[in-house]
Parts: structure tokens; C-alpha cells; sequence
């Protein structure tokens, strides 16, 4: 046992020599993942806001400017445009220079001072579902509203200095994201998949490159043990690794404002679990390839669904029965759910504990299976 | 211990389907303990995939090797304590010094620290590579290479030696020089089984095995397998070279014949009468003859012998 841990040392002694001897390469290791997460960070996390909007306003009313005046002030849209008419509308959105559009026809201003039902046309560009589905809330939400204060006024003006109230006030008070920013809610999932990547990129050529480059023909015939092979080829990669996770954590906080509500400690300690195993991941998965190109191909396998099934950006509970219990097959829907537990709600390990034991189990499984694939032969 | 090295009807096939040739076929090897051992044939004889089964990096399909009295297959870890290999290609880590090399290898099999400074001091001396100890192996030449792959293989004093082609791709200084570290480790009580495509090599070992097409076809010393031929060498330097290849092959009692250099080697039935033949042939002829002597047998001769007998069966 002494001699096998001596015999380990050497082998984390000589992975970390070629981690060094290769300084470009480290500094991309280092500095990739940062990348993209500010990156990938803008992309996913943009809230929809400022859609642009044309307005063709023929009413020129009091009524008329009060509906367009809230749709701006709500800050869902911008006015970008004006226009004379619904063909003018409609050629604009075709043209995709507008993603909505308001006509207000000539009688509104009169229909509604008159008590009548104002009628507007809304156009809104169906192509994008997310910036649709916002629209349409906006836009029914703003006219209701909108509606309520003109009523409030006619009765006000009819009902001789009676004050009214709306009778149903509902109050909702958001938890953990008072402000729904979806950047809170992205961003420690971005991390947790970008720790993923990285991690299977880093040991997915441990084994194969031996095997391509000669040398495992040579350390085959040394006493080096499957298990002390497989744990040297990964400890190392840990340190590297870890100092991404706490890059992207960084990151998150000072770039995007994600706040970790949690432990520090609870947070690195169990992304040591999940490096050990999603690291053996990348060694299991360069056991069983021949050549580096299909080792590639396989960390792809599994890099791909992580972005979708692990939950990232959407709701896991949601998904189809097949996409649901593929994702308990990536050790990132785990550390997902922990990583956004931690910085999004303070949660403590006996909270997390229904995702933090699947995930050790996980890491445990992985290590056994790549110590007893590995063959100590060609 | 009679014998160090011992395979019986050793066979591989690499193909899963049975019906193609075997990559080995039924091979028995014997090896003395302190011998220099020749594996001598051409490329694809099977040379690799022995040391590979040997030096317990591959398994044979069937029949057994023991090394030591170690079986391969049922005792791979006793047998790589004692066992050094140096595989046919470049099989060190590039990016590290040829110190940190020697070191992981070290290190790997168990070299105490305290025997490791003097052992690598040591190789570093026997295999000069003193003052290249900080350069990487990727920046070595072809022979350096070959002589650190050489030094980290017998890093941790093995008993037995496999050398898998040592000498190929190497120019032919380096190639003297490696082969006069081999007689170093010889002297030094080590059991050395080497591969080698050229035949001249094969005259510096003790024993040679003839290996062609998976199948051994002779084994002996080469002195022994030289004066086993039923034929004799003349060696022959005359101009124009067109009239003496006419002649030689026109003269009878010449078996077949070969250019080697500026010369033609032919083997004859009876060196005595062709010599006097050949020389009236070719005076007639009108030639210039420089060299017409009986020559001595070489490897190669012996190798070129018998892998013609082998194409001519069936």
C-alpha cells in the first residue's frame, strides 16, 4: 500500500510536470472558462426588455398617448417607430426592423371619453416564442391596467367625490430572486456547466495520449496499479480545476452581481466531490477509446445534453420522462441544483443532502469503473 | 534454472477469425540465463509481437511463455519487477528532461531514493548522456533517444532485457554504441533477448533465432548456423559488370548470387571447382577481375538461404 501511494505520487509528479512544461496551454485551461461564461453569461441571461415597437397613433388623444405612455414606462418597449398606418405596420415587421406594433385607429380617443370600447390593434412578431409570450403578457397586462384607471375615472368624475377601491389586491413577494433577474438564476447553472466541459476536456485524453504517443506501452510494463494510474492521472487536474470553480464563482459575483447567499466552504467542498467525479468521467471515457479523436467525440456526447438536460434553462420537471432520467445520468444536474441551492437560496448541506449523496455515489461509481477498465495491456 | 526465457508453441492471431495467418505461429524459444539473444527476420516476421507477449504487454491466443519460470499470463506483475523493455518506438514522455525521465522510471518501479542518485549517475555515465540531463527527450537525436530508453529500462536493475529493434532508424555510430552497452549489461550478468532486421547484428549475438512469417526457422549460434550451410561463398569484383553477370549466371555450380557493394556473392556447391571456372570465364570474356576469393558465411546468407528454401515450398 505504501508503495502503491509512492507509485501515485509519481505519476501526480508527472502530470503535473506536463501541465507546466505546456504554459500556453494552462493558461487556457485557466482562462478559458472565465471566457465563457461572460460570454455565454450575456447570451443566456438577457432579460427581455426595450422590445422595439412602432406606433401608429391616428387618435392623437389623451386616451391614446396614455396607452402608449405605459407600454413605455412598463420597460418592455421602446418606441423605435412611428408610423401613418397598419400597412406600414406590417411592412416593418416583415422586414424585422420592429419585433411589435400598436395601431391606434381614429375613433379610440372617442369611443372611450364616450364610454364605449376602445379598440387597438397589436402586432407582435411570432418567430422568437420568448420575446412573443413577454409581448402579449406586457401588452395585456399594460391594457388592463390601463383600462382600470380610465374606468376609475368615470365613476370618480360620475359618482360625486366617492373614493374607489379595487376590491382584490393580490400581493406576491418573490423569494431568493426579489427581483427576478433570470442572471441569478443562469448564471450558477452556467457555472456548473462550464465546470462540466472543462472538466472532461482537461482527463478525456489522460489515458488515449499514453496510448497514441507509445509511453503506455512503457508504464505497462512498470508495477504502476490500475487504481494508483487512474487517481494520479486525476488528482492533479483537481487543482487546476478547482481554481476554475473558483474563477467562474468569482466571476459571477463581481461581473454579474450573483451573490453567493451560502457557505464558501459548503460550496468548495462539495465541488471537490464533483470534480473527483466528473474528472473520472473524462478517464473513464479515455480508457475505452483507442485514439483521441473518438475520445473527443465521446466527452461531445456528454458535454451536448449537459447544456439541456441538466436543467440549465429549463425546468427538468418538465421534460419528457426519457430527457428527465437521462439527466440523472450527468453528474452536473447535481452539482447544478447544489450550486444554484448555495448561491441563490443559503442552503445548508442537509437541505442539498437529496443531491449531494446521488452525486458522491456518482463520483464513486465513475472511479471504480475506469480503475477496473483499465487493462494493463495493448 | 536451465533457461530464463521458455515459450512453448506460442501462437497470436491478431484477426479474431482463425482462418488468416497467425502473427505467431506455434514458436518455441529457449533462452540461458547471462545469454545475448538474437531475434533476427524481416519486418512483419512477428519480432514485435513476441517481446510484446514476453514483456507481458500483450497475450498470447495460445500456448504459453514463462519468463523466469513466471507465467505471462497468470503472473504479469512478478514477472515486470524483473523484467527491463525497451518497445520498437520512442516511448518516453517527450515533453519531460532526460533526468525527470529517468526519475518517473525510477520512481514507477520502486527504486529506493537513496540507490536511485547513484543507479541514474551511473546510466547517465554508461549511456553518456551526462551533459544532456536537463534536455528534453523530444529535443534528442535518434541514437540519445535510444540510449536514454535504453538507460530507463534498466533504471531498476532487471534481470531479463527485451529489446524490441534498438538499432533501427539510429545512424551508424550510435549503432556501434548501443550495441557496445549491450555487451556491457551482458557482462554485467543481465539475460538480453534483442530483435533486429539487420543481419550483421545478429553476428554479435550468442544465439540467433531466424524468425519469418510467425515461424522460427533455425536457432543456433551463428558460427554454428554459418558452417551448417550446404553451400560456400565466392566473392567476385570484376568489370564490366555486365560480362560478370553474364558469367555467374552461365558458370554451373553457382546456386544463385547477389550484389552486395561493388561485388557480386554467389553461392556455389564447391567453392573449388567454381573458382578456377569462373576465372577462365571471365578472362575469356575479356572482364578485368579485381577480388575472386572464397569468402566466409555470414548471417545474411544463411537468412537469404533459407527464407529462398521456405518461398520455394508450396
Amino acid at each position: 500500500m505504501r508503495q502503491g501511494f509512492r507509485r501515485m505520487a509519481t505519476i501526480v509528479r508527472k502530470e503535473w510536470l506536463h501541465i507546466i512544461r505546456d504554459p500556453r496551454t494552462l493558461a487556457l485551461v485557466i482562462v478559458f472558462p472565465v471566457m465563457m461564461l461572460v460570454l455565454l453569461g450575456y447570451a443566456v441571461a438577457n432579460d427581455v426588455e426595450d422590445i422595439p415597437l412602432a406606433v401608429a397613433d391616428l387618435s392623437k388623444t389623451d386616451a391614446s398617448r396614455l396607452l402608449v405612455d405605459k407600454l413605455t414606462v412598463s420597460g418592455f418597449f421602446m418606441v423605435t417607430h412611428s408610423a401613418q398606418s397598419e400597412d406600414q405596420i406590417l411592412e416593418m415587421l416583415d422586414a424585422g426592423t420592429i419585433k411589435a406594433g400598436l395601431y391606434i385607429p381614429e375613433g379610440f380617443g372617442r369611443e372611450v371619453t364616450t364610454g364605449g370600447t376602445g379598440v387597438v390593434q397589436f402586432y407582435i412578431d411570432g418567430s422568437n416564442p420568448t420575446i412573443a409570450q413577454t409581448a402579449q403578457l406586457a401588452v395585456e397586462t399594460v391594457s388592463q391596467s390601463t383600462s382600470q384607471e380610465i374606468l376609475v375615472q368615470r365613476l370618480e368624475r360620475s359618482g360625486a367625490g366617492m373614493t374607489i377601491h379595487l376590491p382584490v389586491d393580490a400581493r406576491v413577494r418573490y423569494l431568493y430572486n426579489p427581483n427576478l433577474r433570470k442572471m441569478n438564476f443562469l448564471i450558477p447553472g452556467l457555472v456548473a456547466v462550464i465546470l462540466q466541459v472543462q472538466t472532461l476536456l482537461l482527463t478525456a485524453f489522460a489515458i488515449v495520449r499514453e496510448r497514441e504517443q507509445g509511453t503506455l506501452e512503457q508504464l505497462i510494463v512498470t508495477p504502476v496499479r490500475s487504481w494508483e494510474l487512474m487517481l494520479g492521472k486525476i488528482l492533479p487536474y483537481i487543482l487546476v480545476a478547482f481554481i476554475n470553480v473558483a474563477m467562474t464563482v468569482a466571476v459571477g459575483a463581481i461581473w454579474f452581481g450573483v451573490e453567493i447567499a451560502g457557505s464558501i466552504a459548503l460550496l468548495a467542498a462539495l465541488s471537490l466531490i464533483f470534480l473527483l467525479g466528473s474528472l473520472g468521467l473524462g478517464v473513464l471515457i479515455s480508457n475505452v477509446s483507442r485514439t483521441q479523436m473518438q475520445a473527443m467525440y465521446m466527452a461531445s456526447f456528454i458535454m451536448m445534453p449537459s447544456f439541456l438536460l441538466a436543467g440549465l434553462l429549463y425546468p427538468r420537471e418538465n421534460m419528457p420522462w426519457v430527457a428527465y432520467y437521462a439527466g440523472y445520468l450527468l453528474p452536473v444536474t447535481y452539482f447544478l441544483e447544489i450550486v444554484r441551492g448555495i448561491i441563490l437560496k443559503g442552503a445548508g448541506f442537509f437541505t442539498l443532502w437529496n443531491w449531494i449523496w446521488p452525486m458522491a455515489v456518482f463520483s464513486v461509481v465513475v472511479f471504480f469503473a475506469s480503475v477496473f477498465m483499465f487493462r494493463k495491456r495493448l | 534454472m536451465e533457461e530464463i526465457i521458455k515459450t512453448q508453441q506460442l501462437t497470436k492471431y491478431y484477426s479474431k477469425t482463425k482462418e488468416a495467418e497467425p502473427a505467431l505461429a506455434r514458436v518455441d524459444l529457449t533462452v540461458k540465463p547471462g545469454e545475448l539473444y538474437g531475434l533476427v527476420g524481416p519486418d512483419g516476421a512477428g519480432k514485435t509481437t513476441l517481446l510484446r507477449i514476453l514483456a507481458t504487454v500483450m497475450e498470447p491466443s495460445s500456448g504459453s511463455a514463462h519468463l523466469a519460470e513466471l507465467d505471462v499470463s497468470k503472473q504479469p506483475e512478478e514477472i515486470r519487477a524483473r523484467l527491463g523493455y525497451m518497445p520498437q518506438a520512442f516511448s518516453l514522455y517527450p515533453d519531460l528532461s532526460v533526468l525527470e525521465n529517468l526519475r518517473f522510471f525510477a520512481d514507477i518501479n520502486g527504486v529506493p531514493r537513496e540507490r536511485q542518485k547513484t543507479r541514474i549517475d551511473e546510466l547517465l555515465d554508461f549511456a553518456r548522456l551526462t551533459d544532456f540531463t536537463k534536455r528534453r527527450s523530444e529535443n534528442l537525436s535518434g541514437g540519445m533517444r535510444k540510449k536514454l530508453a535504453l538507460a530507463c529500462a534498466l533504471v531498476h536493475e532487471p534481470e531479463i532485457l527485451l529489446l524490441d529493434e534498438p538499432t533501427t532508424g539510429v545512424d551508424p555510430v550510435s549503432r556501434r554504441e548501443l550495441w557496445q552497452l549491450l555487451t556491457k549489461v551482458i557482462h554485467q550478468g543481465v539475460t538480453v533477448l534483442v530483435s533486429t532486421p539487420y543481419m550483421d547484428e545478429a553476428e554479435r549475438c550468442k544465439t540467433v533465432s531466424i524468425l519469418y512469417r510467425g515461424r522460427i526457422l533455425i536457432t543456433g549460434s551463428p558460427n554454428e548456423l554459418e558452417k551448417q550451410m550446404p553451400f560456400r561463398i565466392v566473392e567476385v569484383k570484376a568489370r564490366p559488370r555486365r560480362i560478370l553477370r553474364a558469367v555467374a549466371d552461365q558458370t554451373e555450380g553457382v546456386l544463385s548470387w547477389r550484389a552486395v557493394g561493388d561485388r557480386l556473392r554467389l553461392s556455389v556447391t564447391d567453392s573449388g571447382q567454381v573458382l578456377p571456372d569462373l576465372e577462365e570465364s571471365l578472362k575469356r570474356e575479356g572482364a578485368n577481375i579485381s577480388v575472386l576469393r572464397e569468402a566466409r558465411i555470414v548471417m545474411e546468407d544463411v537468412f537469404i538461404h533459407l527464407v529462398e528454401k521456405q518461398e520455394a515450398q508450396p
